[in-house]
């Protein structure tokens, strides 16, 4: 063993929101709490196509850990699932199934774009590639790279977590989010 | 293949299918025979149900255009594990009337190919159970490795013409 000391990194805890305090209560927005609690328990459906899946298990695993962010159970089934990662090429034969996924989530959905072609295409340049998820999903947060490393795909769900954490909880019922959706031919 | 066991090969196709070979070379000791369009189906039929030659595997079946774009061809490649012996046999036809008949008959295991060779350059092959789209998606109107179709996608926005010499 090394006599060298171990350099540990200041970490935040979440914030408990604002509000009023006493002996024996707290009282807060609603709003607040629930967003606290979405944001720190983010359950990630992985859509891993290629390279990019690579660094998300990378991220998943011991040395990165996402467990950290409060996102280590993995949802398979995209009906309990919070966040959308879509890691990877997307081809045109896939566009349905990856649009099928995103319309079986349930309210509120985040959705994750790993890498430059889930983004845009990326280097595919090409007839059978899907140029960029937000041709047929709403994307929220993107993540540039080709593969990102796994500290640029924790930046993007840290993002998502300040998305869920801040978001009013009406906005999904808001006009402008109805028309997003319409945009996409969602509902 | 020596040029020996080619000649071999060439003289009793001639002798069963008689005018069907349009030329035979040897190129990187590969027999390469090029058939007519209109002897290919004969020609398959005697190289597989042969006795001496057996050409029993279908090892590989897809297309080609010519560099003058004004043809198609289809490209087989032949093995008899036996004797292990190899033989590419190869057709072509004009562009606008790309039909030739299937070889699944022969060999089951083309079906799958010539639906990819359908898929990507249009061969429309006649007598063919089940020919549409295999690897692309179906609502796709152009056959996408012939050379009059862009490689590119065409409602990509970032990339300039400028740029990128498209």
């Amino acid at each position: 063993m090394s006599n060298k000391p171990i350099k540990r990194t200041k970490l935040e805890m979440a914030k408990s929101p604002e509000g009023i305090e006493g002996p024996g209560f707290f009282a807060a927005k609603l709003q607040d709490v629930i967003g606290l609690a979405r944001a720190n328990s983010l359950w990630p459906l992985p859509f891993a196509t290629s390279c990019c899946g690579i660094e998300f298990m990378a991220t998943m695993a011991s040395d990165y850990d996402l467990a950290r962010f409060g996102s280590e159970r993995l949802s398979f089934s995209p009906r309990q699932a919070d966040m959308l990662m879509v890691m990877g090429t997307i081809a045109k034969k896939m566009g349905p199934t990856l649009r099928q996924v995103y319309e079986q989530m349930a309210e509120p959905r985040w959705v994750l774009s790993v890498g430059a072609c889930a983004s845009s295409g990326g280097i595919f340049d090409t007839y059978s590639v899907l140029q960029g998820i937000d041709r047929i999903i709403p994307v929220d947060v993107y993540v540039p790279g080709c593969p990102p490393r796994p500290e640029q795909i924790i930046e993007g769900i840290l993002k998502i977590q300040e998305l869920a954490k801040n978001e009013s909880l009406r906005r999904r019922n808001s006009p402008e989010y109805k028309k997003l959706m319409n945009s996409y031919g969602i509902e | 293949m020596s040029q020996d066991l080619l000649n071999k090969l060439t003289e009793s196709i001639n002798l069963n299918v008689g005018g069907a070979i349009e030329k035979a070379e040897l190129p990187y000791d590969f027999a390469t025979i090029t058939i007519h369009k209109e002897h290919i189906h004969e020609v398959l039929e005697f190289l597989k149900n042969d006795k001496n030659w057996n050409f029993h595997f279908l090892t590989d079946l897809t297309g080609f255009q010519t560099a003058d774009e004004k043809q198609l061809g289809v490209v087989y490649h032949l093995h008899n594990m036996i004797t292990n012996i190899r033989v590419r046999i190869k057709t072509h036809f004009d562009i606008n009337k790309p039909e030739i008949p299937t070889a699944t008959d022969i060999w089951p295991g083309a079906n799958w190919m010539e639906r990819e060779t359908f898929d990507f350059y249009g061969v429309k092959f006649k007598g063919h159970p089940n020919l549409k789209r295999i690897l692309n998606v179906d609502e796709m109107d152009i056959f996408p490795l012939r050379k009059e179709y862009p490689l590119e996608d065409q409602q990509r926005e970032d990339k300039d013409d400028k740029m990128f010499g498209r």
